[in-house]
Order: C-alpha cells, then sequence, then structure tokens
C-alpha cells in the first residue's frame, strides 16, 4: 500500500500513544531513580535533588543493628516459606494441571484465592485461630501464614509450565519402559524447572516483602524489615530508610536479571 | 485397566496442599465470620449488631465508598495509561522489548515499602514537584501534595500498573495484525480501527487487568497509610485500628467480611464482564 505523505489522523494516533506512553514509563522509573539518588544525599533531609553526594548513609546502615535483625529475620521467614511452598505447590500443581474433573477446578480456583482476597482480613483470621487453639505467635505462625498467601505464586507458574509440556515426551518415555518416577525425573522435571524457579522466587519475594499478614502474626522477638521501615517512616522520615532501600533495589534488580537469564521471568509474570 | 495414563498423575497429590489450606486457609476465614457475629469484644452473645453498626453509620459507610472509588479512579489512570504502554512495547523491536519488560517488571518485585517511600520523597515539602513548582515560578510555597487523594492515586498507579500492563501485552499480541491492515485497507483511518477493532478485542484482558489493579489498589495498605496519612481512611487501616489498637475484634471481623464481600463482589462483576467480552471477541 502506498503510504500518503501526511495523514492528520494517523499523526495524531501516534502521537497521543506516544505521549502517553512517556508518561507511563516515567511513572515507572522515576521513583526508584529517585530513591537511588536520594540514599546518596549528605544532608539530614529528603531534599531532591540533594545539596551533596556522600556514601555516608551507607555506612550508617552498618551499625544499624534493628534493621539487620529484622532483615535476617525477614530473610528466615522467607527461605522456609519458599521451601514449603515448592514441596506442596509443585505436588498440588502436578495433579491438577492436566486433569479436567471439577475437583481439581475448584482446588486450582481455592489454591488460587489467596492472590485476590484482602491479605489483611486473612492476617486478622490466622491470629483469631493462633489465638484459639493457643498457639503463640512466633517465627512457625509467620511462615503459615506466609505460605497461605506465597504457594498461588509457585502454584500458578507451575500448573502453565506442565500446560505447556507437550505429553508426546511423556507417552514415549512410558512407550519405551521408563517407570512413572523416572519419567517424572529425567523428563517432566527438567522440562518444568524454569517454571518451578520462577514461581519459588516470586514466592520469596512475596514473602519478604509481605506487610498484611506480618502485621498481625508478628511480635518484637520476630521484627520483620518491611514492617520495621513502614514503623520508622510512620514515625520520622530517616535518611537511613533510604539507603536500606538502595540496597533492596539493588539486589531486585540483579536478582531479576539472573532470573530473567535462569527461568525467563517476565514471560512467566503474563 | 492397566495403570493410569502416564500424562497425568494422581489427585492424591494435591492432598497435602488442601489440607494445609482446610486448617490454615478455611478454618480462619470461617473463624473470622463467626466472631463477626458476636455483639460484645469477650465474645459471649451472638447478635448481628457488628453489622448493623457498620451498615447504619455513615462513617463506615463512607470509608467503604471512598475505598471503591479510589480502587477505581486508581484502576482508571492505569488503564489510561498502561494501554498505551503496552502498545507500544507489542510494537517494539525485541531488544527494545526486553529493555521494556525490565522497566514495566522492576516495580511488581521491589519492595512495596521502598515504592511507597520514592512517593515521599517525590510529593514532600522539599521534593521533585514543589522544587520544580517553584522553581517555574508555578507556586509561590511549596504545596501540600502528600497527604492528598490526588497523591495516593498516582502513587497506588505507579504501584499497580505492571498488573494492568502485562495482561494487555498478552491479549495485544494476540491480535493478527491483518486485521489492521484490513481494516485501514478498508478506509478507517487509525483512531476509528482503534475504536472499532483493537479495542473490542482487547477487551478480555482489560478486564482481566481491571481486576487485578482494583483489586490490588484497595487492600494496598501500606501506600494507602503512607501517602494518605491520617486525614484519608480506608477500609484496610480501619480494620487494623479496631483490630490492633482498639482490640474490638467483632467489628473487625464484620468489617473484614463487609470488604471481602465487596472484593468478592467486583471479582466476580470482572470476571462477567470478561467473558462477555470474550463472548463478543470470538464472536
Amino acid at each position: 500500500m502506498a503510504r500518503r505523505t501526511f495523514d492528520p489522523d494517523q499523526a495524531s494516533f501516534t502521537l497521543v500513544m506516544g505521549a502517553l506512553t512517556i508518561a507511563a514509563i516515567t511513572l515507572l522509573l522515576a521513583p526508584t531513580l529517585v530513591v537511588v539518588i536520594v540514599s546518596f544525599t549528605d544532608s539530614f533531609s529528603l531534599r531532591f535533588p540533594p545539596p551533596g553526594y556522600s556514601f555516608k548513609w551507607y555506612v550508617a546502615l552498618l551499625d544499624a543493628w534493628q534493621l539487620h535483625f529484622a532483615a535476617w529475620n525477614s530473610f528466615v521467614v522467607a527461605l522456609w516459606t519458599t521451601v514449603i511452598s515448592v514441596v506442596l505447590g509443585v505436588a498440588a500443581s502436578l495433579a491438577i494441571a492436566r486433569s479436567p474433573t471439577l475437583t481439581a477446578r475448584l482446588l486450582d480456583s481455592l489454591f488460587m484465592s489467596p492472590l485476590v482476597l484482602p491479605a489483611l482480613a486473612f492476617g486478622l483470621a490466622a491470629l483469631m485461630l493462633f489465638s484459639l487453639v493457643g498457639l503463640p505467635i512466633s517465627p512457625l505462625t509467620l511462615i503459615i501464614g506466609h505460605t497461605v498467601v506465597c504457594v498461588p505464586y509457585v502454584v500458578r507458574t507451575t500448573v502453565a509450565a506442565l500446560a505447556q509440556l507437550d505429553t508426546v515426551l511423556l507417552e514415549s518415555s512410558a512407550s519405551l519402559g521408563a517407570s512413572r518416577l523416572y519419567t517424572f525425573r529425567r523428563i517432566t522435571l527438567p522440562l518444568i524447572r524454569p517454571g518451578i524457579i520462577a514461581g519459588a522466587f516470586l514466592a520469596f519475594m512475596a514473602s519478604f516483602d509481605n506487610v498484611p499478614v506480618s502485621l498481625f502474626l508478628r511480635d518484637a522477638r520476630t521484627d520483620m524489615l518491611p514492617i520495621r521501615m513502614w514503623q520508622d517512616l510512620e514515625g520520622k522520615l530517616d535518611v537511613t530508610i533510604a539507603a536500606v532501600s538502595g540496597v533492596m533495589i539493588f539486589l531486585t534488580i540483579l536478582a531479576l536479571v539472573v532470573m530473567e537469564r535462569m527461568a525467563g521471568l517476565s514471560r512467566r509474570l503474563r | 485397566m492397566r495403570s493410569a495414563p502416564v500424562t497425568t498423575y494422581d489427585l492424591k497429590l494435591a492432598l497435602p496442599l488442601a489440607g494445609f489450606f482446610a486448617l490454615f486457609f478455611v478454618a480462619p476465614l470461617l473463624i473470622l465470620i463467626l466472631v463477626s457475629f458476636y455483639t460484645d469484644t469477650s465474645l459471649t452473645q451472638f447478635g448481628l449488631v457488628q453489622y448493623a453498626r457498620f451498615l447504619l453509620d455513615p462513617f463506615s459507610l463512607s470509608v467503604l465508598v471512598s475505598t471503591l472509588w479510589l480502587g477505581v479512579k486508581v484502576t482508571l489512570l492505569c488503564l489510561l495509561l498502561g494501554f498505551p504502554l503496552a502498545w507500544t512495547f507489542v510494537r517494539s523491536p525485541r531488544l527494545a522489548q526486553g529493555v521494556l519488560m525490565l522497566i514495566i517488571v522492576l516495580p511488581l518485585l521491589t519492595s512495596v515499602v521502598v515504592r511507597t517511600f520514592a512517593w515521599i520523597v517525590i510529593l514532600g515539602r522539599q521534593g521533585i514537584v514543589n522544587n520544580l513548582l517553584l522553581s517555574l515560578g508555578l507556586a509561590d510555597t511549596p504545596l501540600r501534595l502528600l497527604y492528598t487523594d490526588g497523591g495516593v492515586v498516582v502513587a497506588l498507579a505507579q504501584v499497580q500498573m505492571p498488573l494492568m500492563v502485562l495482561p494487555l501485552i498478552t491479549a495485544l499480541s494476540r491480535i493478527d495484525p491483518n486485521l489492521r491492515d484490513a481494516s485501514s485497507a478498508l478506509g478507517a483511518g487509525a483512531w476509528r480501527s482503534f475504536i472499532k477493532v483493537i479495542l473490542p478485542l482487547t477487551l478480555p484482558g482489560i478486564m482481566a487487568g481491571c481486576l487485578l489493579t482494583f483489586a490490588a489498589a484497595i487492600t494496598a495498605f501500606i501506600t494507602q497509610s503512607l501517602v494518605g496519612g491520617g486525614q484519608m481512611l480506608f477500609m484496610p487501616m480501619y480494620l487494623y485500628q479496631q483490630s490492633s489498637t482498639l482490640s474490638n475484634w467483632p467489628f473487625a471481623a464484620a468489617i473484614s467480611i463487609i470488604f471481602l464481600v465487596a472484593v468478592l463482589g467486583a471479582v466476580t462483576l470482572f470476571n462477567l464482564l470478561g467473558r462477555l467480552s470474550r463472548g463478543y471477541a470470538q464472536g
């Protein structure tokens, strides 16, 4: 088709779409950039742009033992949550992935529902359960609560990976005399591994960043990093928080790049 | 009848997780429902007092309405900016797609507290927006941007934008490019093709994105409380205040149930619209 020299209709369409895209990218990027820049400030305020630059808030971070304690707690809870989520989630995914039965569909909806329901309501409900059965607040109750809200990520990515698996491979493996377990170990598992890794990563991040469930299920002994940071921000606007944020953004970008290489993460988020 | 088909697994493998969910997800929610029917904080008498107290109280109702309205505003802003972004993504070369995907996904994985903290820096009295306005002479004194409705909407839109953009990218990349060519060959301009062809075909994706964005925006406790401050009260904070600060479990439980029902209602509505639009898109 011949291109017309100037088409006001096409031009205005491209202009509007382009302008809105630039606005969207700015909105998505600006906060991250602003936090990284302000974390290198040399002043005691969060003035932007900063009057001068230094590493002093990162140095101050080395002595912030409360933040270290909370970060360590969050890490341990997230690690256990991820392990339990992967074990329970992958087993359940195998069961429901290709099954056309109503039970499987219902279970799928049940396992996904914590993603949509307000997590704060679940946190309160879990606290009621634990106090009813007399289980005191501990890292264990935190891990249980986190697993409920994090396991859907593992189920979602693993079920998707299983759905893409070519069944011919499994049938030919069986017809060549391989046992079900052998087929699982040598065919199924290697093929769905990227899906499981992506799910495990998302579950870990969701647990590490969780606020609504931790809010109800932690106490002073099990202080969690996002809650510590939130409470610090409620009280005073401390520049140390900017340095913590800088570290977290750096680690997130690093993890994101590694996961993209290992598991094609962004394809699995859609 | 030799053995089960090799391509499926026994449903029993779902039992551990099903049991875990029965104990730690379904049971707590049932207890929550039960507690909401107690009339007093020492849990001795049954009644509908808590629900009456919420539904007949103009203040509580205004909190519910402003929370849902907040969700609508954030969802519309995300759609307005997210659709063009998804549109550009689908039409970009491969390398640019990689960079764009990183920009889209990074906020999704960055800690919510960190993202919200960024908005405190941006919207604060000494923040970037106020400095810009002052230096351009558009304002004489720093404006109060933090703790305002607009501030909360913009901050939430950034936090939830990926949830809108990702389903839209999926929906847009499924559209047959020939359709647009056919539309323009038949004489439709860019805007007309967009409204008559592209938009209806992406409706299922739009509904999926709106559902995720809306549900996330109304439950976003951290962003609401830090950017909104003490002046604005939304359902999550209301629930938290009643349960933790005031230890009023029955009322907090009733708030939770009403909030849950509101969210489920919205989810059902979006799902219904999504199903209708899918029929439309394929019909």
